[in-house]
């Protein structure tokens, strides 16, 4: 018999204006991607605190994804920058605390780019399915 | 607030495109059994009348204070779903959507899947509306006035537009002259009436408009505020000419000693004067003088232009000036940028001499151009026998742009009459696909047939000098496969046009981060919705025009323009607009005064009270994208409807369904 089978739970932060517009997108495309990721809408990824992602660890969730809009385009101009310098020095701390970084997904998803949406979700859903459950790790 | 909590959840079947996919009535079921939750329903078209009444009703009869909606995207009934709420009394911000079509049915393959996620997300919505707290927005009035960016055909149909409705209109203008490319054609098809004759009337109107303040030779340097209230900064450069004063009576180009090659408006082929005007109808037609190439500015003597001048115009010492306006709403028009056919090395241009431009040809032909409108080789005397039209010169090339340019099969048909009536010559048009969709286009098309012009359906290979054939001598050869008869040919012409597509601006990223704006992955700038809000962009208050969307021919342009200014002028209308209500806002007695979220604002909305050692959130400012959340360590600085507690909330009404469902799966 093979492992028992394994749904990851996974939370996307996702900015309004870019990626959140990209799964929409995604959606008006009929593109078919994987079920589990959840996601959370928020103004713009820098409104993403660490806080948010290490909550969502603690909930159980295996995998966290943060997309925002592309470098140069963000809606509010700079937002973003502050993504792009946060979640690396985040995902650096998990891996201190003994967390596998790669639970944590940073990208840029415009809201043309419903075809990468879609991929992206695939790709991160495999990586995580590859990793045990998070609440294997918390024990 | 100890008021209970009552929570009404809808699911949405969105006829089959919800149901079709997700057990609408199974997660109706489920939600009923969430915490807070009084009642649960699902209905075909939550968004119908109908729908809305439901929810309406039950907000009066059942007393319910907070609203979840699981249908569409909230990007297409938010908006609604708060109006329903609003109309029953509930504050909109009480209300959430749980996007279960484009995330979820659309998505979804596996129906039990795509319940089991439509559960999650509604018990997500459901755990943050709890949390969610009723926001006033603030309403701001609209400045009526109107900053138009680009004098070209879109730009100044939306100035004029805006003007004859008595609201007043900047017009901003990077060229010397109204006009844009429009001026620069002779005919447009497919009436081919004169370009001038129908665009010098509307310049002219601009130029005399009581509610038009015409700024040309002039950009935008800086664009602050928000809608109703911009603050524009418009950099008025030196034409070196007192405007007031120039009568345009032209002296100063006549006996200006400086030839220069004119590469803007004449396409390379004519020639201007140091001071010029671009063109004899332009709009000013106060010259500008061009200082890179003005003998006085480069060595310091001549000065014959301010010796002649009868009104003493002549001002060497200008300065560029700042001068900030203030707008309400703002139309941008920039307009295109044609492709460089040099890239294409294999059509030779830029190497062979009688390889030109689409925009050369149009000079040629324009009788106010270079040659008095006689098309001739690049000798300046021979006149063309055979001609070759090439289409789609940097489009639908996969190696340049993946995109139509939608006007060049027109515009190379147009030239194929041109180049017929106005040489005799035999033309031959190389096309992929003939594109002749709107009105009066193809019929133009089958005149063009009619009048001997040949076409051949083939991508050109190359364009050579290399004769194989004595009868090949002293030509232009296109080679091309005729994929209608399947054979590679060899066509001897004496002249080649490049139809070389439309291209954003250059600068195209730049104005659009400078508007506040995006840009496609090409760099077009992006309209809000590509079929239902062709002219609006995410940015309130900042609209789009023309082909600096996409390209666009003269009919679409002027459609544009006229949209946009009917847009801006229904939010003058108004009188006011709401202002985001989802600001940050500081909570004083934890805030520490460490200035990281001030740092962090992209909007400077943050400031910073010294006598408090506090920050504040100056709230009209607030865009409201929560960076500063994230940045403040002691949790003092929140974004309102955006809380961690909210978002929280949400995150956990996630995942303890997906536990649930998974346990509950497992035994």
């Amino acid at each position: 018999m093979d492992a028992p089978a394994y749904e990851p739970k996974i939370i996307g932060f996702l900015c309004n204006w870019c990626s959140y517009r990209g799964a929409d997108t995604a959606g008006m495309a009929r593109m078919k991607y994987p079920p589990n990721v959840k996601i959370i809408r928020v103004p713009c990824s820098g409104r993403i605190s660490p806080e948010l992602v290490l909550r969502s660890f603690r909930e159980g969730a295996d995998g966290v994804m943060v997309l925002g809009c592309h470098i140069g385009d963000c809606h509010y101009s700079t937002g973003n920058h502050r993504t792009a310098k946060r979640m690396p020095i985040l995902k650096n701390l998990l891996e201190y605390a003994g967390i596998e970084p790669e639970r944590l997904y940073i990208n840029w998803v415009s809201a043309a780019e419903g075809e990468k949406f879609s991929v992206v979700i695939k790709e991160f859903t495999e990586t995580i399915r590859a990793l045990p459950p998070f609440v294997e790790v918390m024990k | 607030m100890s008021e209970e909590i009552k929570v009404g959840v809808y699911i949405c079947h969105c006829g089959s495109n919800i149901a079709g996919t997700v057990d609408v009535a199974d997660v109706a079921q489920w939600a009923s059994k969430l915490p807070n939750v009084v009642v649960s329903r699902d209905y075909k078209f939550m968004c119908s009348s109908p729908g809305q009444e439901m929810i309406e009703k039950d907000i009066h009869a059942m007393g319910i204070n907070r609203v979840v909606v699981a249908s569409c995207s909230p990007h297409l009934h938010e908006a609604t779903f708060r109006g329903a709420c609003s109309r029953a009394g509930v504050n909109p911000y009480l209300f959430e959507m749980a996007n279960i079509r484009e995330q979820d049915s659309w998505v979804t393959s596996d129906k039990t899947e795509a319940t089991k996620k439509a559960k999650a997300l509604v018990a997500a919505a459901v755990g943050r509306v709890a949390h969610q707290q009723p926001l006033e927005s603030l309403f701001v009035p609209i400045d009526p006035n109107v900053l138009v960016v680009g004098g070209g055909i879109a730009g100044i149909q939306a100035a004029l537009e805006v003007a004859d409705s008595g609201h007043h209109v900047f017009l901003v203008e990077r060229e010397p002259s109204l006009g844009g490319h429009m001026a620069q054609f002779d005919k447009t098809f497919p009436t081919l009436d004169c370009s001038a004759c129908i665009l010098t009337p509307k310049m002219f109107s601009v130029g005399n408009h009581k509610n038009i303040t015409m700024m040309t030779w002039s950009e935008v340097d800086k664009v602050e505020g928000y809608i109703g209230n911009f603050t524009v900064t418009i950099r008025k450069r030196a034409r070196y000419i007192d405007e007031p004063l120039c009568t345009g009576c032209g002296v100063c180009q006549e006996k200006c000693p400086k030839k220069v090659i004119d590469n803007v408006f004449e396409a390379g082929l004519g020639y201007r004067k140091a001071v010029y005007t671009p063109f004899p109808q332009a709009v000013p037609n106060t010259p500008v003088i061009d200082r890179e190439n003005c003998t006085y500015f480069q060595k310091g003597t001549c000065r014959a232009c301010e010796k002649f001048c009868p009104t003493g115009a002549i001002k060497f010492d200008q300065q560029d000036e700042l001068i900030t306006i203030k707008v309400g709403n703002i139309i941008l028009a920039t307009g295109y940028d044609l492709f460089d056919a040099r890239k294409v090395g294999q059509y030779g241009y830029g190497r062979l001499a009688n390889v030109f431009t689409n925009m050369e040809f149009e000079r040629l032909t324009n009788a106010a151009g270079p040659t008095g409108g006689k098309v001739f080789l690049r000798d300046g005397v021979t006149v063309p026998k055979t001609v070759g039209i090439i289409h789609c010169v940097g489009s639908r090339d996969t190696n340049y742009h993946n995109y139509c340019s939608a006007i060049c099969c027109m515009q190379s048909l147009k030239f194929a009459h041109l180049a017929m009536e106005k040489t005799g010559a035999e033309v031959y048009n190389f096309y992929i696909d003939m594109r002749t969709p709107a009105k009066s286009y193809d019929e133009f098309y089958q005149k063009v047939l009619r009048e001997g012009t040949h076409f051949i359906r083939g991508r050109v290979a190359e364009v050579t000098d290399c004769a194989r054939q004595p009868s090949e001598e002293g030509k232009l050869i296109i080679q091309v496969e005729d994929t209608l008869i399947g054979r590679q040919r060899r066509i001897p012409v004496d002249m080649v046009v490049l139809s070389a597509g439309l291209q954003p601006r250059a600068d195209a990223k730049e104005v659009a981060i400078k508007f506040g704006i995006s840009c496609s992955a090409d760099q077009w700038l992006i309209e809000k919705h590509p079929k239902l809000d062709p002219v609006a962009t995410m940015t309130d208050g900042v609209f789009i025009a023309g082909a600096c969307q996409g390209p666009k021919d003269i009919p679409s342009s002027v459609a544009q323009g006229a949209a946009a200014a009917a847009r801006v002028l229904s939010l003058i209308g108004q009188g006011e607009v709401e202002i985001e209500a989802a600001t940050a806002i500081v909570d004083e007695v934890t805030c520490v005064g460490c200035k990281q979220c001030i740092a962090c604002c992209p909007y400077t909305a943050i400031e910073y009270l010294a006598d408090k050692g506090k920050a504040h959130v100056i709230e009209a400012l607030c865009k409201g994208c929560g960076t500063c959340v994230g940045a403040c360590l002691p949790k003092s600085i929140s974004l309102k409807h955006f809380t961690d507690e909210q978002l929280v909330a949400e995150m956990i009404g996630a995942m303890q369904t997906m536990k649930y469902l998974e346990a509950t799966e497992v035994a």
